[in-house]
């Protein structure tokens, strides 16, 4: 039952690891702005379909 | 058919002036040139997110030169490593996704550029370019080209580069952390069952959820320390002291728990209630980062300006300019320091600095003075004074531009920890001393649990959620407030001060009206034409107002400076000007007029009111019930009367007042007991803004800028200030309500608590509990008041 032990611990280094993951995301700045980038994951594939249509001309 | 538009701007196109490229219309050149631009580097794709997303590019011919000058430039860089520059530029224009489209493909403009990135709620772009391939002016140029002039001033070049501050950011995360696995390993114990295995392994879950408390207790919450220890030291209480008590108490309680293997303690409830009160700081801290309340001249002067030396144009920074320069300053720049003109004859807008939408003509030899912006050909002016010692920018030496805070605003939620602090402790010492007699463990037990179950973490939300809330709300009406804490103010406000121009009148629009003898459909065709030949800022504006003629050729054309036009359009001789001009003899009225005579018979005149803006005298009926009113203006008294007329009885009109004038009105207000809301908008109100209690800018567009202040109103919500006052009153009241149903929670709490029969589980119930059910009611009220008031 001492496996209790083992698996506490992995869940906490998993969390912890999640952790340090959220700290390396707000020091790169990503919570800086919380709006463009929802903007901009969107243009690539606009981006492609223009392309794409001009071909076809 | 009527209602084309242009294909890059979206301006609505005049029948016959279009111009027609790639088989799409244009209003001007300048947005076809912005999409031929677009159109031979394959970014078509700007027209695809948005309809006419564009901005016609300004003229700014020399307007960048300063950008030459190393010094300058090495100011306004963010980071600068042998050839790798990043700026971020500030601009307004950034309004829709096909902005950040095209800002972050400027490479494809420019190659020197490697790299741009948008931040749309500031309206930066934040461009990274080699200095090889690229100049900062080269950027800049090129972002003028397309339409995104950055907006280059004083500021930029003083600026402290503020960081941002991501403290409350990483505190939520640990707080969160902390928070979500306490509560996982605490679960076993909530069901409080003997079982073999929970048994053997308490003492491992307890001491792993220990742990896991501290980051929150000892970094998350410190924030709470801090300011219960300033409060203290300051003598007042304020929530925090009894938060941090709570806090404290609770962490050594459990503590106390798990080391004597007394019980489980408390830490899933002190790690909720780090994190749910941290939730509440970060409603509250909503903010308008494209919109700046702390702004003062500098944010509006240029950074450079042109200096002749021996008939030599040098960009200097104009910090350096000394009394005795020569400066050039060209159309539409901004004049940064009282001077002589030196030039024959300029036109000034001053409308930032006084309202006054119509410009000045000034002559060589006039005083001019810092803040206008200049409107005509090239002038050149000899400089009196340094910036500093400008009469505008004097006005900022004023003590009430150093005090950081406003002094002393004591906010509902303090007020009432002043008494909710003592009689909390009262409590928890009565109850100490009424079970120590019997058990004394039992004593410190229910201390303890008085002093946990308490801690008025409802209560501390209240008002964080009600004025986030109502923050928010009153954002999408349009009226931005620099923080929650104006909410309450506004509230108390008993007296509302007014500005004449610019605020109660619109600078956009002034109404035209003739009086005297009406004008053929001929002889107004003609004034029309003859106007067309002149700059004056009245004729041009009068001919905007006249209606379309067809354009007819115009004789013997002259312009008296100072006097009026005259002309002869076909057999008419047009004169139109100032009544002596016309040769009739006039009293002289403080009214703006334009006299008209035609083949020198007197026909009438054009008379120039200020347009008062729509729903005035509603609104002062309105408000009038309500609160005193007062007009303060820096105008003359010419339209006392008509303003009588409009606004209800005792409202009280002040005129001729200038800016320390206005300052020292409000100040006077203030300490007869008043509580002052200050509304107006150019510079020159800066002071009365400053030191009123509530300062609330108005602007035609809030993207450009308004003096420093606590609020800034969209021009087209003014007649529903009433409604934002009402509101605010209202979100009062709901903070008020919710205090009472937060004190309820406490009654529950501490029912359990006094009676010796708190348990963990029941403290881990009540707490969250009480905050849903706070933030929750005070979302629905306040949202229910924002309807109502409509």
């Amino acid at each position: 039952m001492s496996v209790i032990y083992l698996l506490i611990s992995i869940s906490i280094v998993v969390a912890v690891a999640f952790f340090f993951a959220f700290v390396k995301a707000v020091k790169s700045g990503q919570y800086d702005d919380d709006y463009t980038p929802s903007v901009r994951m969107l243009f690539d594939d606009e981006l492609q379909k223009t392309k794409t249509k001009t071909k076809i001309k | 058919m009527d209602n084309k538009n242009c294909f890059h701007c979206g301006l609505h196109l005049v029948a016959g002036q279009e111009i027609a490229f790639n088989e799409k219309e244009f209003c001007c050149s300048g947005c076809k040139t912005v999409y031929e631009i677009f159109s031979s580097n394959g970014l078509d794709c700007y027209y695809d997110f948005e309809n006419a997303p564009g901005a016609t590019p300004q003229d700014i011919k020399g307007k960048y030169d300063f950008l030459d000058n190393e010094a300058i430039v090495a100011k306004l860089l963010d980071f600068k490593e042998e050839t790798t520059h990043i700026v971020s530029l500030y601009i307004p224009h950034i309004h829709c996704s096909s902005c950040i489209w095209i800002l972050e493909n400027l490479n494809r403009l420019n190659p020197g550029i490697s790299s741009s990135q948008v931040n749309f709620p500031e309206k930066k772009v934040r461009v990274v370019f080699n200095s090889e391939a690229a100049t900062l002016k080269a950027v800049v140029l090129l972002l003028s080209s397309i339409g995104y002039e950055p907006y280059i001033s004083l500021e930029n070049y003083e600026g402290t580069k503020k960081g941002i501050s991501r403290e409350l950011t990483y505190k939520l995360g640990v707080a969160f952390f902390c928070f979500g696995n306490v509560m996982l390993l605490s679960f076993p114990e909530y069901f409080d069952v003997d079982e073999f295995w929970l048994e053997q392994y308490k003492g491992f879950f307890r001491w792993l959820i220990f742990a896991l408390a501290l980051p929150s207790f000892l970094y998350a919450a410190s924030g709470y320390y801090v300011s219960a220890y300033k409060s203290i030291r300051a003598g007042m209480l304020n929530i925090d002291v009894p938060i941090a008590l709570g806090l404290v108490v609770m962490f050594i309680r459990s503590t106390v728990d798990i080391v004597f293997n007394l019980g489980q303690g408390f830490f899933d409830s002190l790690t909720g209630l780090v994190f749910f009160m941290l939730l509440g700081r970060l409603f509250q801290q909503k903010t308008y980062n494209f919109l700046s309340f702390e702004r003062d001249f500098r944010s509006y002067f240029p950074i450079a300006v042109t200096k002749l030396t021996n008939g030599q144009e040098l960009s200097v920074p104009v910090y350096d300019v000394a009394a005795g320069d020569r400066l050039l300053i060209r159309n539409q720049e901004l004049i940064p320091v009282d001077g002589i003109l030196i030039s024959s004859e300029i036109d000034i807008d001053y409308s930032f600095v006084t309202g006054e939408a119509i410009p000045i003509r000034k002559r060589s030899g006039d005083k001019v003075f810092a803040g206008g912006r200049q409107l005509g050909q090239v002038a050149e002016i000899e400089v009196l004074s340094s910036v500093s010692q400008s009469y505008l920018t004097q006005l900022w030496s004023n003590d009430v531009f150093n005090k950081k805070e406003k002094q002393g605003y004591k906010t509902l939620t303090d007020t009432i920890s002043r008494y909710f602090t003592p009689a909390l402790l009262a409590l928890a010492v009565a109850v100490f001393l009424f079970w120590v007699f019997k058990n004394v463990t039992t004593a410190f037990n229910v201390f303890t649990a008085v002093l946990i179950v308490a801690c008025p973490c409802a209560l501390a939300l209240s008002a964080p959620f009600t004025l986030g809330n109502v923050l928010r709300i009153m954002g999408r009406q349009k009226l931005y407030l620099k923080n929650a804490t104006v909410i309450e103010q506004m509230a108390k406000i008993d007296t509302i001060v007014f500005d004449k121009t610019g605020t109660i009148t619109t600078n956009k629009k002034s109404a035209i009206v003739y009086e005297g003898e009406v004008l053929t459909d001929a002889e107004t065709a003609a004034l029309k034409n003859v106007l067309r030949g002149s700059n004056h800022p009245l004729s041009r504006r009068l001919y905007d107002f006249l209606p379309v003629y067809t354009v007819a050729p115009v004789q013997d054309f002259q312009e008296v400076t100072g006097k009026g036009v005259l002309g002869r359009a076909g057999v008419l001789l047009i004169q139109a000007g100032s009544a002596a001009f016309v040769g009739k003899d006039e009293a002289g009225t403080l009214q703006t007029n334009v006299h008209i005579a035609v083949n020198r018979s007197y026909k009438g005149k054009f008379v120039f009111d200020n347009c008062y803006r729509d729903g005035l005298s509603s609104l002062f009926q309105l408000l009038g019930k309500n609160y005193e009113l007062k007009i303060l203006s820096g105008d003359n008294e010419g339209e006392r009367e008509a303003l009588q007329q409009l606004l209800p009885s005792g409202t009280e009109l002040v005129f001729n007042q200038k800016p320390e004038q206005k300052l020292a009105f409000i100040k006077q207000l203030q300490q007869q007991g008043k509580n002052v809301m200050m509304i107006g908008d150019g510079l020159n109100d800066a002071g009365a803004l400053a030191q009123s209690n509530v300062g609330i800018s108005i602007s035609e567009n809030v993207n450009v800028f308004s003096p420093a202040c606590d609020g800034i109103l969209d021009a087209g919500q003014f007649s529903r200030i009433a409604y934002f006052m009402h509101y605010a009153k209202n979100a009062v009241k709901t903070i008020k309500m919710s205090f009472a149903l937060s004190l309820l929670y406490n009654a529950v709490g501490l029912s359990f608590a006094v009676a010796g029969k708190l348990s963990p589980l029941a403290a881990a119930i009540i707490m969250p509990l009480s905050t849903i059910t706070i933030v929750s009611f005070v979302t629905i009220t306040t949202n229910y008041y924002a309807k109502k008031g409509k």
